[in-house]
């Protein structure tokens, strides 16, 4: 019975504290996007429910033909695009890479999507 | 309060407490839908093509190169790359009468390669375009092999510098897509169709085939016309002239 | 009690097998990594040599099946104890099959997709159901004949594998069949002519891997089965040949198959390859051959039963190259009495040539297919026990 109190409270000490302790944990090191810019929702809010809204806006799009819609790949794209590259996903350090290689998750959007922000993408006006 | 109201009480109000983010979430949906987004595939409509042979010289690739540009295809084909448009030079045997067709995918009513794909990617859109959900296509090219047009293009490599509006990538099969693009976003006419016209052949126009006052289908009730392979009976929404 | 030399020599089968399975893995990465155009398929010819060993190993597993129904569903004594060999081989092939299939897939990592999306008008969609299906009613089936108390179930469990796989053989030919586009294909006599052609595969292969096996454990096959058999392959190779001559006797009816008749079987326009392969490997090494190995009173032993059944695997993968790529190769008939050029191949015959990587990711199928049966006869009680006598 003590045991079990014991595996309890080291669990939830365990758990309350999994969030914090800085400086002993490596952290992804995220780009700020464009200057001035506002994201369509609160960075927790897409940092735990980004990929749902693409995955629902996509089907909207592709078989409902609704572009545009809060969630665009591409309006995400030209914000978060870095500075440099034009891209969020061509350097280990841009946006969308970041993030994905810090957690592990293979995603396997640019092998279609250009990753390029639409001013200097393929077929951007000159 | 017996134990069986106890547990009772308790299921309920968890049951609030798991629900309640549930209807907060539907609150945003509905508030996300309405700020700009297009209207949609209208479902009254039907987008369909119409190609003047007669207007088509054997060496002109103006819709060729128009598709290409627009959405991003190779200028250069080799027996692997994707081609969505291209010039078909026939000539009947027995009168040898020579004309020039440009042949993409039909979008037909009836699409063989709708029929035959597994999960359902290749699809048919309320307004009648043919299309291939690229997130869902798992390149069996079972509907390359459906397709009487041929026009079916699987991509064979690793694909970069796409055009933002046109996503394609490896492994998965593409075809014509009307330009639904642009359509989407309200314009009126696909890049070929448009080059073809700017170009001053006017061979090909695009339009919705169910709006008896439009230019197509005040144009196909004054000309003959046919569709390619009718005996399939698969109602393909391009019709040709002169062949 | 195995002795040391049987332990070794599984072993080595094993290793031997999973080297082969290995590298057909190794070329499927390969292809993925760098997409299709490291094979030689290209926009004409979109389904290539993978196809030919998939569709092979699919068709046989369903046929090789016929052992055990004809066994446990019409009660012939004399196949009862191959029921269990025939019902492994099944799913083994069945195995290495879908693992070629899966593996050409242009996306072979959205597998869950396929398993989670079905569009039920395809029958693609149908056959990932059928064929996993299949795996599981087989399994059942074995279950009620190794479990003793089980064994009065055995006949309806037989019963409900020979009805699925009578679906199952029914899709793999519809896949085809159904296709109205292409000339080789739009036949409703596709169905159950790969039903037939599956009863003659897999018997073929049956009797292979038998005829090693009994050889490797030095057992001896009683003539009496050994004729019963080969008189058995004999009979699906004439039904197979028959169906496939009405098949192209219509066709050369047609005016409008003309072309594509002559294309195929006298190698017109270009059809270099596919007469040779028809005639010389389905028709003659294939059939006619077989059939004399099996029916004239000169043959008729084991060893000419175990040519014969290798000649009708070869013609097998023979019949099936000239269906699959043939049928691809020729061009699509857009323009009816026209002739037709332009810059997508229109009108032009496609000179396909299987590339290595190909070749190794079917015969990868293969591999596994072998290993599954090498671990499976040697870990549970599969080999037929009729009384057999050592030689």
């Amino acid at each position: 019975m003590l045991q079990r109190l014991l595996m309890l409270g080291l669990l939830t000490a365990g758990l309350a504290h999994g969030g914090e302790a800085p400086g002993r944990t490596p952290r992804p090191v995220v780009e700020p996007a464009t200057a001035g810019t506002q994201c369509v929702a609160p960075p927790e809010v897409m940092r735990r429910n980004h990929m749902d809204f693409l995955k629902h806006q996509r089907d909207d799009t592709v078989h409902g033909g609704i572009r545009g819609a809060k969630f665009s790949l591409k309006a995400c794209i030209d914000c978060h695009a870095n500075q440099k590259t034009q891209s969020v996903a061509q350097e280990a350090t841009n946006f969308c890479v970041s993030c994905h290689a810090y957690a592990a998750v293979k995603i396997d959007c640019f092998e279609c999507h250009t990753s390029k922000a639409r001013t200097v993408a393929q077929g951007a006006p000159k | 309060m017996s134990r069986r109201g106890f547990l009772g009480v308790a299921a309920a109000a968890i049951g609030g407490v798991m629900l309640a983010p549930g209807i907060q979430l539907i609150e945003i949906a509905q508030a996300a839908a309405g700020s700009g987004p297009t209207p949609g595939a209208n479902p009254k409509v039907r987008w369909g093509m119409l190609i003047d042979t007669t207007k088509c010289e054997p060496g002109c690739n103006d819709c060729v190169t128009a598709c290409n540009t627009e959405n991003g295809l190779d200028p250069k084909p080799t027996p692997t790359s994707s081609q969505w448009i291209r010039k078909v030079e026939i000539k009947e045997i027995r009168t040898g009468r020579a004309s020039s067709v440009p042949v993409m995918c039909q979008h037909c009513a009836e699409p063989p390669c709708v029929d035959v794909c597994p999960t359902g990617a290749s699809f048919k859109r309320a307004d009648g375009i043919v299309l291939v959900d690229r997130h869902t296509c798992i390149g069996c090219r079972y509907c390359v092999m459906a397709c009487p047009y041929k026009a079916r293009s699987f991509v064979h490599e690793p694909l970069t510098e796409q055009v933002p509006d046109v996503p394609r990538g490896k492994g998965c099969v593409e075809s014509c897509t009307l330009c639904v693009h642009r359509i989407d976003k309200g314009e009126k006419t696909t890049a070929c169709a448009e080059a073809c016209s700017k170009a001053g052949h006017g061979a090909i126009v695009f339009g919705d085939l169910n709006d008896p006052d439009s230019e197509i289908s005040r144009r196909v009730r004054e000309i003959q016309t046919t569709q390619l392979r009718a005996d399939l009976k698969l109602d393909p929404g391009v019709r040709y002239h002169g062949i | 009690m195995k002795t040391a030399t049987e332990t070794r020599n599984y072993w080595l089968l094993v290793a031997l097998g999973g080297l082969v399975t290995a590298i057909g893995l190794g070329a499927a990465h390969f292809m993925e990594l760098h997409g299709h155009i490291v094979t030689g398929m290209n926009n004409q010819v979109v389904w290539g040599l993978p196809h030919v060993f998939a569709i092979f190993m699919i068709v046989a597993a369903s046929g090789v099946l016929n052992v055990a129904s004809i066994g446990s569903v019409f009660g012939q004594p004399v196949y009862k104890p191959r029921a269990p060999l025939s019902g492994l081989l099944c799913v083994a092939l069945l195995a290495g099959g879908l693992m070629v299939l899966m593996l050409d897939l242009g996306r072979p990592e959205r597998l869950v997709v396929a398993a989670t999306h079905y569009n039920f008008t395809s029958v693609f969609a149908w056959n990932v159901i059928l064929y996993s299906g299949m795996v599981a009613i087989v399994a059942v089936y074995l279950w009620t004949i190794f479990e003793r108390r089980f064994n009065r179930y055995t006949k309806a469990a037989g019963l409900a594998a020979l009805v699925w796989r009578f679906v199952l053989t029914t899709g793999t030919g519809s896949i085809f069949g159904f296709l109205v586009a292409r000339q080789a294909y739009e036949s409703a006599l596709l169905a159950p002519l790969f039903i037939v052609l599956s009863f003659g595969w897999g018997l073929a292969v049956f009797l292979v891997v038998q005829a090693v096996m009994y050889g490797w454990n030095e057992l001896l096959l009683k003539p009496e089965i050994q004729r019963r058999l080969a008189r058995l392959l004999g009979i699906f190779i004439a039904a197979s040949l028959y169906l496939v001559a009405v098949y192209h006797l219509t066709n050369l009816y047609f005016a409008r198959q003309e072309a594509f008749e002559a294309f195929i079987l006298l190698g017109r326009n270009g059809g270099g390859v596919y007469p040779l392969l028809f005639w010389g490997g389905y028709v003659a090494v294939g059939s006619v051959l077989p059939l004399v190995l099996l029916f004239h009173p000169k043959f008729g032993d084991g060893r000419s039963t175990l040519v014969a059944a290798a000649g009708v695997i070869a013609g097998a993968f023979a019949w099936l190259y000239v269906f699959i790529i043939g049928g691809q190769a020729f061009p699509l008939e857009i323009f009816p009495g026209h002739v037709v050029r332009s810059s997508f191949a229109d009108g032009a015959v496609d000179h396909y040539v299987p590339s290595l990587p190909e070749l190794l990711l079917g015969v990868g199928g293969l591999g596994v297919a072998f290993v599954m049966t090498v671990v499976g006869v040697r870990v549970l009680d599969f080999l037929p026990r009729d009384d057999a006598a050592k030689a």
